[in-house]
């Protein structure tokens, strides 16, 4: 389970972004949060990925209640959570081939001897050519880049994968190709999904079932 | 019901218009080949041909990376110095009226890729071709107020006077839909979608008649989507003529008269957006992919992925990922009746 309880985040404690926000991910199960822009629901993913510490409320990962964030978090919480953001320029060290951009989180967690094996399972997966993982990511597309985005969160073997805007930026073809990518892993793994985005029509095609933003807040307090 | 209807004879007024040769823009071969290190080339536009008339809206779609934004530099002489362009894009003159209409582009029409760059600075940017921008917040100057912006832009463009600089900014600031309470705000205080209204004021305040938008939705979410091309309509039914580059199908579809599907640096089919939309749908193979890996239609992705521009293959460069593929593909097609396929489908029922 991954459970997010009456949580309020933001980035100053005296206007956080939302207050008391609720949402409850079952193991295996692929939950789509919609929303405006700027209703705060990426700040929630955030949270959700260990990567924002909220002002208060709870994060309960599969029964362990997460305490640290970001690098203070123990490793086996954090390696348990694969994330892929909107942006894949943003979101890669332009210094790194793919190869190595794919290969970061088990080099950062001493598993690096795991690297080819894994890069020859995921590259294929992810629908790239062994040209392209040899490139940096100002030789590659956005859609090629966050092809990479993808398979570097899905390296460690993640049992829940956040999905923020994953496939805003790019066409309709690598838009499916990419959730085909994601659901592939989840059949293989069981892994449980949150895909954050304000695309109905894809959400609703993509996810067991979707949540409206304003759902998981507290009843009067909607903004 | 009346929406298609609407979009119908927009569909139609525009196939007329473009019979009387009223063009806004004529794009004839327009090539842009990159030259790297190494004597390697790529292959980023060929052979583009389409023209676009008054209150007619062009969307030209394609994958990431296919060249549609290379095209939309091009025609502002914004490419980078190691590129190398040929064909013809005649963008009609200022004076164009109705009087001169039906002359094709008129006596006084610019070449856009023939212009110098004084030309292309002093007459043709912002005044003749408007620029809506892919990313508004890389568009904005970060250190000035939006007012600011508009203001200058303003004093650039038109003969305003001084004193009524303030409410002409004002006034384009309204035309996009930008709320005047924000005026006073910067680039970083804005969300996507208000962002992107300041960057279609600026656009907008040359009083061009030919607006290019590149990728104006990315980013923003449905809503905004719909909001933005319904702006962007508006100023097509006020007689603009609007390039919109986009990936984004379902935007097209909302704004589009006609469409331009773009693959490996070539348009493969140029359609009435009635048509491709609808129930009969495009003929390329590629085209049908790419409209088939839509959420709300298959969402089965087309296999493969694009091919280097660098590194084209001899013929049909959609042949590797084609289902309908033959020997006969490894000859490249010409466009006929504005499908550049061998095999293209027929109709569907």
């Amino acid at each position: 389970m991954l459970e997010l309880d009456t949580v309020t985040a933001g980035y100053d404690r005296r206007a956080p972004v939302f207050r008391g926000a609720s949402l409850t991910v079952s193991p295996g199960e692929s939950v789509g949060l919609l929303g405006p822009s700027g209703c705060g629901k990426s700040t929630l993913a955030r949270v959700a990925a260990l990567l924002h510490r909220p002002d208060s409320g709870r994060l309960v990962l599969d029964g362990t209640e997460v305490r640290a964030w970001r690098h203070r978090a123990p490793r086996e919480q954090r390696t348990a959570v694969g994330v892929v953001f909107q942006q894949p320029r943003t979101a890669a060290d332009p210094r790194l081939t793919l190869a190595d951009l794919i290969a970061e989180p088990l080099r950062a967690t001493g598993r690096r001897a795991e690297a080819a094996g894994r890069l020859a399972a995921l590259a294929p997966a992810v629908g790239l050519t062994p040209d392209l993982l040899a490139r940096r990511p100002h030789e590659v597309s956005d859609g090629q880049l966050q092809r990479a985005c993808l398979a570097r969160a899905l390296v460690l073997r993640p049992r829940w994968l956040i999905c923020d805007e994953m496939t805003a930026m790019l066409d309709a073809s690598t838009t499916a190709a990419l959730v085909a990518a994601v659901e592939t892993y989840r059949a293989e793994t069981g892994a449980g999904l949150l895909a954050v985005g304000h695309d109905r029509v894809l959400l609703r095609r993509w996810c067991d079932r979707t949540v409206d933003w304003k759902e998981c807040l507290p009843v009067g307090r909607t903004p | 019901m009346n929406a298609a209807n609407g979009k119908v004879l927009r569909a139609l007024e525009a196939v007329t218009a473009e019979r009387a040769e009223d063009a806004l823009l004529s794009v004839r071969g327009l090539t842009v080949r990159f030259r790297l290190r190494g004597g390697r080339g790529v292959a980023a536009v060929t052979d583009a041909d389409f023209d676009l008339a008054a209150g007619e809206c062009l969307a030209l779609v394609g994958e990431s990376g296919c060249g549609k934004s290379v095209l939309a530099s091009a025609l502002l002489g914004l490419l980078p110095g190691n590129a190398e362009t040929s064909g013809t894009a005649l963008l009609a003159g200022a004076s164009t009226d109705a009087a001169t209409r039906g002359a094709g582009a008129g006596p006084d029409a610019t070449d856009l890729l023939a212009a110098d760059e004084k030309t292309l600075a002093r007459t043709v940017r912002g005044r003749r071709v408007g620029l809506v921008p892919q990313s508004p917040a890389a568009h904005l100057t970060p250190v000035r107020t939006v007012r600011a912006q508009l203001e200058e832009t303003v004093r650039a463009l038109t003969a305003v006077p001084r004193r009524a600089r303030r409410e002409a900014a004002e006034a384009a600031a309204g035309r996009a839909a930008f709320p005047a309470g924000h005026l006073d705000r910067y680039p970083h205080e804005l969300s996507g979608g208000l962002a992107q209204r300041a960057a279609t004021a600026l656009a907008l305040i040359g009083d061009a008649r030919l607006l290019l938008a590149d990728e104006p939705t990315t980013g923003l979410d449905r809503d905004l989507v719909d909001r933005t091309v319904g702006e962007l309509r508006r100023h097509v039914d006020e007689g603009r003529g609007l390039l919109l580059i986009t990936h984004d199908l379902a935007a097209a579809e909302r704004v589009a008269d006609r469409v331009a599907v773009m693959y490996a640096g070539r348009i493969v089919e140029l359609a009435p957006a009635h048509r491709f939309f609808g129930p009969i749908g495009p003929r390329h193979p590629y085209a049908r992919g790419l409209l088939d890996a839509l959420p709300e239609r298959r969402f089965t992705p087309i296999p493969g992925m694009p091919p280097e521009l660098s590194d084209l293959p001899e013929g049909c460069a959609f042949a590797p990922r084609c289902p309908r593929a033959t020997a006969l593909c490894a000859t490249r097609p010409e466009p006929r009746a504005g499908v550049a396929c061998h095999h293209p489908e027929d109709a569907r029922a």
